[in-house]
């Protein structure tokens, strides 16, 4: 430990030579496929067992979405888990970490805290008629900021109890490398699952957006790739993130068509007290409702009509593939920095021929974040469960003020008749 | 080991004495210098309080990133100094949106660029962070990749300790100074009695990351904290000054300090438990309900402030520094100051969401009336059978 210690200050950090290489990547195509592939040269063994996994995860995805809003729910905490486990599993093998004392808790802990306190903020909001019949829950939800604080606290001070001599900058670093992926894992899940609730469809249209523009710029760059884009990334080229452009807002153009045409989509996610179970109901925004648009005189003369039907959506669509398109790919390039960096060739093993889960996810951390904002700054305006969850734990006297004022805002405004009660 | 840096003035009039009494001294005359400039700021009132702890946070930051620099021996790292700079700049932009919206409300209504970058604000915010990250991206430059990730990691812990805890100061403050400054003063309080007793009583140590503290500073500190917030809590909930929230007021294009004291700040006569009637003698007594509350700061102030303490001492250790910077003869950096007080900032925080105030009715109000006539229809539904149930109507 002290040669540790001491190397690591002696170090010569001013360049990545002193980073041991990791091992190259062990075979791990699934006995099954092998038979069907042997026959084929290892390139095309490759390519062919991408192609499959790639349909297999698009086919469980759709099985999924078919299964509903509580399994999709599941699905991105999974996904979650599994990727601050791969991220923190090499900050382990980076610092040679693996035996210090508490830290494997500590880091599963705060994961524990964080997403506690994030689903409370969450599950309070949309769950609020739920919430508010169940005493023991009321008070874990008015407290909730305080519990959680505690909860995180809690573990800080263990962190700190738990530095041990010698080990003081490891532990450090292991400390900062848990909060740094806890950042990027968990609160991105959260908005993932926050846009699911407004809608599945501000869930799958991003996502799948990303997903295309993947392949499309692969495809692109495979069949008409010349010029490259960026040193980090020396397979892109520029005729693949052009292309991939293209296809992509045409992708989700078409996609949003049709997915705006059914309730089960486009409804904000609610739960229901009666039933026990989450409803996609509802009457149709006007963003999912049929408008005429005129076409600007310029574009007239080359597509030859003067007024088209659209959904409202499908101009959000474009917004929402431009940005995977352009802006989504720096979420690749990050993760590709982040692997030379530390020299390793995947996140992990996971998944054959595509390496862990973050490598699938790299790109979509930055547009979770993106819908998320789109949504909250162009679309919705304040969440109405959340403000009846606050006006619920007002002092009864402000809320019979509250109550009094709304009454007559409503009464005002011919929403609500007058009665003859006081 | 550091240079000698106290101030010239000082040097002369302390020239006789033995470097470990001169030192001490230093330390002292420095103590109350701070404290009175600390008080001078008071007065001045919270526009003046909100720009130092502005100036406070970005020193902060300066030395933290110092620190990262001198670690990683990355100064000449193209590019890194300045989005660092950039990225406190994005955090502190978004979370002055957030404050100044709430507050100013009517300014901002009033005046059309400010509303439009208010109505936006999160949008903004993002892209402005975007573009940040983006230029990180573009400036990964090949052998420098590891030590790019881990400055730009630095700096985000940083920015999450320095930045956020600092606006949770500024809300505290808005709620009221007293707020602000009874649990800076407790952790201070703490500091000093804890270092008095260890060094009059001090015997057993505490823990082996601070060999210098002693269980019997730190029982010795948390009783005289307690007291002390009680007494300071008494003295400052009779002026408005202190316990009112602070309002811009629109006409006068100012900060004002007026308002009707909420009942924390109205004497209260309290029955005393029987097991104190004896010790004390009295049967009932007359306190504002706001200093219980301050026993619940002063507590958490010497108890698990101190743990911020160790925190950074552990920090310090790990990266063989003795001090975060040579900013304050005789103290350190303007973070050694400061480490306990960010625990502090987040729970007074926390302590005023969980348990003092409220949501604000009128926000809640405006919200609702931003709504659709049918969600705006469930909502008033959902209160009144929630009233009727209560017997409220």
């Amino acid at each position: 430990e002290a040669e540790l210690e001491e190397g690591l200050v002696g170090l010569d950090l001013r360049n990545d030579s002193d980073v041991p290489d990791v091992p190259p990547a062990t075979d791990n195509t699934p006995e099954i496929l092998k038979p069907a592939l042997s026959g084929l040269s290892a390139r095309w063994q490759n390519w062919w067992l991408r192609g499959i996994l790639t349909l297999a995860m698009i086919a469980g995805f759709f099985l999924i979405i078919s299964l509903g809003s509580f399994m999709l729910m599941l699905l991105v905490l999974s996904i979650q888990v599994k990727c601050y486990h791969e991220i923190i599993t090499i900050g382990y093998r980076v610092y040679h970490s693996y035996d210090l004392p508490w830290f494997r808790s500590l880091s599963w802990y705060f994961l524990l805290c964080v997403n506690y306190f994030f689903y409370g903020e969450t599950v309070a909001d949309y769950f609020a008629t739920f919430v508010q019949r169940r005493e023991q829950l009321q008070f874990l939800i008015r407290y909730h900021r305080f519990i959680s604080f505690a909860l995180y606290l809690a573990g800080f001070c263990m962190f700190v109890l738990s530095l041990v001599k010698r080990h003081y900058r490891l532990q450090f670093y292991m400390f900062a490398w848990t909060h740094v992926t806890l950042l990027i894992t968990v609160t991105q899940s959260h908005l993932v699952i926050q846009n699911l609730f407004e809608g599945m469809i501000w869930f799958l249209v991003p996502i799948s957006s990303v997903i295309c523009n993947d392949i499309t710029a692969y495809i692109f760059g495979f069949f008409f790739g010349r010029t490259p884009l960026i040193k980090l990334s020396p397979k892109k080229t520029w005729e693949g993130f052009i292309g991939g452009f293209f296809s992509t807002v045409i992708f989700g153009f078409v996609f949003a068509y049709f997915l705006a045409q059914h309730q089960y989509f486009v409804c904000p996610v609610e739960y229901n007290s009666d039933s026990n179970r989450f409803v996609t109901e509802c009457e149709a925004s006007e963003l999912f409702q049929m408008t005429t648009y005129s076409v600007p005189p310029v574009l007239q003369a080359v597509l030859g009509w003067e007024v088209v039907s659209l959904y409202p959506f499908q101009l959000h669509s474009v917004a929402l593939s431009t940005f995977a398109s352009l802006i989504g790919p720096f979420g690749g390039f990050f993760a590709s920095g982040f692997k030379r960096a530390f020299k390793i060739k995947d996140f992990a093993d996971t998944i054959p021929g595509h390496g862990g889960i973050m490598d699938r996810f790299d790109c979509q951390y930055l547009m979770a974040t993106f819908v998320h904002v789109y949504i909250t700054s162009f679309i919705r305006g304040p969440n109405p469960s959340k403000l009846l969850k606050q006006l619920l734990i007002l002092q009864p006297e402000q809320q019979l003020s509250v109550y009094r004022t709304l009454r007559s805002h409503l009464v005002e405004k011919g929403i609500l008749q007058p009665s003859l009660r006081g | 080991p550091t240079s000698d840096d106290t101030p010239e003035v000082l040097n002369r009039a302390l020239s006789n004495l033995s470097s470990r009494w001169k030192n001490w001294w230093v330390r002292g005359i420095l103590t109350l210098a701070m404290i009175t400039f600390f008080f001078i700021i008071i007065y001045l009132g919270p526009m003046v309080l909100m720009t130092i702890v502005m100036c406070v946070q970005i020193k902060c930051f300066h030395e933290i990133i110092t620190i990262g620099y001198n670690v990683y021996h990355s100064y000449d790292l193209p590019w890194f100094r300045t989005l660092s700079w950039y990225f406190l700049l994005c955090a502190n932009y978004f979370f002055y949106g957030e404050t100044v919206t709430d507050y100013f409300f009517t300014l901002v209504q009033r005046e059309e660029p400010l509303r439009i970058l208010s109505k936006y604000h999160r949008f903004i915010s993002f892209a402005l962070y975007l573009t940040g990250f983006c230029m990180f991206v573009l400036s990964l430059v090949k052998k420098h990749y590891r030590l790019q990730f881990y400055m730009f990691g630095w700096t985000h812990v940083t920015l999450l300790i320095v930045v956020t805890q600092s606006h949770l100061i500024i809300h505290n403050l808005f709620e009221g100074m007293i707020w602000f400054i009874v649990p800076i003063s407790c952790v201070i309080c703490n500091d000093i009695m804890a270092y008095m007793f260890g060094f009059f009583f001090g015997r057993t140590p505490l823990i082996k990351l601070s060999p210098k503290k002693t269980w019997e500073g730190f029982i010795g500190g948390f009783f005289a904290t307690v007291l002390f917030g009680l007494l300071l809590s008494y003295v400052m909930s009779g002026y408005r000054c202190f316990t009112c929230p602070v309002e811009f007021n629109n006409d006068t294009n100012s900060f004002t300090v007026d308002c009707e004291p909420s009942e924390l700040f109205q004497l209260q006569e309290y029955n005393i438990p029987l097991v104190l009637q004896s010790v004390v003698g009295w049967k009932t007594v007359r306190m504002y309900p706001f200093q219980i509350h301050s026993i619940a700061l002063s507590t958490f102030a010497s108890l698990i402030g101190p743990f911020g303490g160790f925190f950074a001492s552990g920090f310090k250790r790990a990266f063989k520094i003795k001090d975060f910077a040579n900013t304050i003869p005789g103290h350190g950096g303007i973070m050694d100051r400061f480490d306990c007080q960010y625990l502090m900032a987040t729970f007074v925080n926390v302590y005023i969401a969980s348990f003092i105030r409220g949501p604000n009715p009128s926000k809640l109000i405006q919200q609702f009336l931003t709504l659709r006539p049918d969600q705006q229809l469930h909502i008033f539904n959902t209160l009144k059978a929630h009233l009727v149930d209560k017997g409220v109507l």
